[in-house]
């Protein structure tokens, strides 16, 4: 299976542009996305601090925001629309421009060649070009702001026939619906070249000794999610071509005959909006174990790298991260419960959705095993790794709930949905990157990050996730809907009010410690100690190499794997690790 | 370490929550809705326990083994403890659906009773209208291009038509009170959710689509109907209500409308 001949698809470019910009290196390429999905995590926070803002002040008027939004944001008080427009543009941001770029295209560019000790991916060039495309496809994206009418308000999920039928729905639904819709096809067909790369790179240039069974499962979890975006993104393309067939070339794929618009009565006839739910939620569902399954790999390696502990239950680790990526193909329907479509059949998509529970729950119970008996030593990769099983566990419950399709009879499209969603695919999505961050940053930069930083940055995050996402149960249980600018014109959203304002000044501060964070990265890349090659004591490849690695990662050598990644604390072996590539035996 | 008590901590603020009930749902207002809350109670109780327990094992693990010089175990995993948990998730997981399947079923595969009283539920961006069919028990022929909301008539009702002539038209939803009610959602713009919290039910209105949707109201007074789906710039004040009458006042109501057509 391993490849022992020499990969050499290309030499160390000499130029700045051939290093840096059009690198074909996939540690370069890993950076790039790593900070285009910083760019973006950044744009999509700060639209959620005004959309929380406008929740509990909607009628406030604030000059500047005059000054950057004369038409959205006429005499200074923020419309309804933009809200909206905000609300599309976040969501969508941060799920395809963030979780789906710096776990997968970030951090597993970067570490999944080493990780199976190959010099590169198995398609460079391929991988430069889908770095670019993504690129291109944020800038579109970002373009929606600046055309008239601004950004879209139809959600990061689009349902036709708002985002089908153009300007008559609503401002942001002209020119801005359009781009975004051309942004996601772009984004589809980067992640479908990334995809590719992936699975023919863990298939085809893993090391000597370097069986499937020997996988860190990191690579495990990359391996399965570009698997699940090979099939995930290509529906959505399909998808999102015929919406842009809808509103420019008269089609009718997802409007049906007689409607009637801002007194217009369409021509459209014969489509049906529940075709485009079906489609987009075969990707959308995927999509959720595109975000979080690499954060599982990195949970997983942490907890077994920190505790100075075999990972608990490799095997079924395996199983069940193949078992979710198969039955996330099963449960979209899911999301449709409320939507219309047979009763029937939302009887058996919800025991599938609970079935899927099961592989998730083992994985929780393993990590609690793998931290039975072990020798925790508290890191700020650690900590993070620690927080992702908490809020994994939280956000996890919270889908019991919606999994019931009798109980989603009450809580479809309220604030538990928000705050089921975010506490899962969101932030505990989040914790696995700064997990890596925290991580992997001296292997990538050959700097240590600041310890007391991050360790104050942690449990401030942590506290703040909670108290932001938390109360969005409590007001999910109160019945109140999502996706709606202000609560001013409903009696019982109005008593809800105080929940709301504690959630926006629990975002404020939660936002503001993130500066810690950033200020920590920036201030490591330059000032950080100087890294070693191996200072977390970890097993896998990576540690064997120089921080920052070669150009091509193992200086020309070949590695060659004697164990699996998880060989921590062997009883009669001198240190309390065993790398991989260690020749020395060790017995089961 | 710190982590630990922090995790405990945590958990037992948001256990409070749930137990002090300080945002809460609505009293239910129909049989369904006893179920409903039924079914919540038992899922509340399975998830916060496992909740609790994982989250304190975690605040324990944390705790207990810290290093503080001893050798961690070398340990791979235990097969049997795999299965127990494995099928115990299993068995609670779908042992919870099969359970709240019945009120699904009530709601989804059974049909309004044949004395169910029909109502049309229309959405259009961004308000509701409801049809009801008069004495003759018809609903009337409708045209897209009469269609004239600032002249009262959102339905786009003919005139010409008899049926059509004695339907009534309101802007709130009103119902005689224990009488099942049969809804016909369907709307003529974009989706929208047709939600009302003390019947805990909802249900989209999709465009070309007309969806049946059964429900009795078994206490009398005014709950509020938000719109459930996002339809555009004004989902937010996509309001209206649902008023549960005494069966003597609706009939004065449908009386007096019809009085005024």
């Amino acid at each position: 299976m391993s490849s022992p001949e020499v990969h050499s698809a290309h030499h160390a470019p000499t130029s700045f542009i051939g290093k840096y910009v059009f690198s074909k290196d996939h540690k370069v390429i890993g950076i790039q996305y790593y900070f285009l999905a910083l760019f973006s995590v950044l744009l999509g926070m700060t639209l959620s601090l005004l959309m929380r803002f406008h929740m509990v002040h909607p009628d406030m008027k604030v000059g500047w925001f005059e000054k950057l939004w004369p038409t959205a944001a006429a005499g200074g008080i923020m419309t309804p629309e933009m809200y909206l427009s905000l609300m599309t543009m976040h969501g969508t941001i941060m799920v395809f421009f963030v979780l789906t770029t710096a776990p997968q295209s970030g951090f597993g560019n970067y570490f999944l060649p080493i990780q199976i000790g190959a010099e590169d991916m198995a398609f460079p060039t391929l991988n430069m070009l889908s770095f670019w495309t993504t690129f291109l496809a944020l800038v579109v994206m970002v373009a929606a702001f600046f055309v008239q009418g601004g950004a879209p308000l139809s959600g990061w999920t689009a349902y036709p026939p708002l985002s089908g039928v153009g300007r008559i729905s609503g401002p942001g639904e002209g020119m801005g619906q359009t781009l975004w819709i051309i942004s996601i096809a772009i984004f589809c067909g980067a992640s479908l070249m990334g995809a590719i790369n992936f699975i023919a790179t863990t298939l085809d240039l893993r090391a000597k000794g370097m069986s499937l069974m020997r996988m860190p499962l990191t690579c495990w979890t990359w391996f399965v999610t570009a698997i699940l975006g090979l099939f995930g993104f290509a529906v959505l393309l399909a998808a999102g071509i015929l919406l842009l067939l809808d509103r420019t070339a008269g089609t009718s794929f997802f409007i049906p005959a007689g409607l009637v618009v801002s007194d217009q009565i369409l021509n459209h006839k014969g489509g049906s909006p529940l075709l485009w739910q079906h489609l987009f939620w075969f990707f959308g569902h995927p999509e959720v174990y595109i975000a979080i399954l690499p954060g599982m790999g990195v949970t997983s390696q942490l907890l077994s790298t920190f505790s100075r502990k075999p990972i608990f239950g490799y095997r079924a680790m395996i199983y069940a991260i193949l078992a979710i990526g198969f039955l996330g193909f099963l449960v979209w329907g899911h999301h449709m419960f409320m939507s219309g479509m047979s009763p029937y059949s939302a009887f058996a998509f919800s025991v599938l959705t609970m079935t899927i529970g099961v592989p998730s729950a083992i994985k929780t119970f393993n990590w609690i095993g793998t931290l039975w008996g072990g020798k925790i030593r508290f890191t700020t990769a650690m900590m993070f790794a620690l927080g992702f099983v908490s809020l994994f566990v939280t956000g996890g419950l919270s889908g019991i709930f919606l999994g019931q399709p009798s109980l989603d009879l009450y809580f479809h499209d309220t604030y538990f949905v928000v705050g089921h969603f975010h506490m899962i695919m969101g932030v505990a999505a989040i914790f696995g990157m700064f997990a890596g961050t925290y991580y992997w940053f001296p292997k990538m930069f050959g700097r240590m990050m600041n310890e007391t930083i991050g360790k104050i940055h942690f449990y401030l995050t942590f506290l703040g996730v909670y108290a932001i996402f938390t109360p969005m149960h409590f007001l999910g249980i109160a019945g109140n809907p999502r996706r709606y600018a202000d609560f001013t014109n409903f009696e019982f959203m109005n008593s809800l009010m105080p929940v709301h304002t504690f959630m926006t000044h629990a975002a404020y501060f939660t936002a503001a410690v993130q500066l810690l964070f950033l200020f920590n990265l920036f201030w490591s890349l330059k000032k950080g100690a100087k890294a070693t090659d191996n200072p977390w004591e970890s097993t896998t490849l990576e540690w064997t190499i120089p921080s920052p690695p070669p150009f091509d990662n193992f200086g020309g050598h070949h590695p060659v794997v004697y164990h699996g990644a998880y060989e921590y604390s062997v009883p009669g072996a001198a240190k309390d690790y065993v790398m991989q590539t260690d020749p020395a035996a060790v017995s089961h | 370490m710190l982590l630990g008590p922090v995790v405990w901590v945590l958990t037992v603020v948001i256990c409070y929550f749930f137990v002090a009930k300080t945002w809460w749902f609505p009293l239910p207002i129909s049989q369904h809705g006893l179920q409903y809350d039924e079914q919540f109670l038992r899922t509340l109780v399975v998830t916060g326990i496992i909740f609790f327990a994982a989250q304190v094992a975690l605040g324990y693990v944390i705790v207990r083994f810290r290093d503080d010089g001893r050798r961690a175990s070398y340990l791979h995993g235990n097969n049997k403890l795999e299965t127990l948990w494995t099928s115990a998730t299993a068995v609670l997981f779908i042992g919870l659906v099969l359970m709240g399947t019945r009120i699904w079923a009530e709601v989804h595969w059974t049909e309004a009773p044949a004395d169910a009283i029909p109502i049309e539920v229309l959405g259009k961006q961004f308000a509701w209208s409801f049809r009801y069919p008069g004495p003759d028990g018809k609903f009337g022929r409708t045209d897209l291009k009469l269609i004239n909301d600032a002249g009262g008539n959102p339905f786009g009702l003919d005139d010409h038509d008899p049926a059509a002539k004695d339907d009534l038209v309101s802007a709130s939803l009103k119902v005689p009170v224990g009488k099942p009610i049969k809804l016909i959602l369907h709307t003529r713009d974009v989706i929208h959710n047709f939600f009302v919290r003390e019947l805990r039910l909802k249900q989209d209105l999709v465009p070309g689509m007309e969806i049946p949707f059964h429900f009795t109201a078994d206490k009398i007074g005014t709950y509020e109907i938000p719109c459930s789906e996002l339809c555009g710039l004004g989902h937010f004040q996509m309001r209206s209500v649902l008023q549960v009458m005494s069966e003597a006042d609706f009939e004065k109501w449908k009386q007096e409308q019809l009085a005024q057509k």
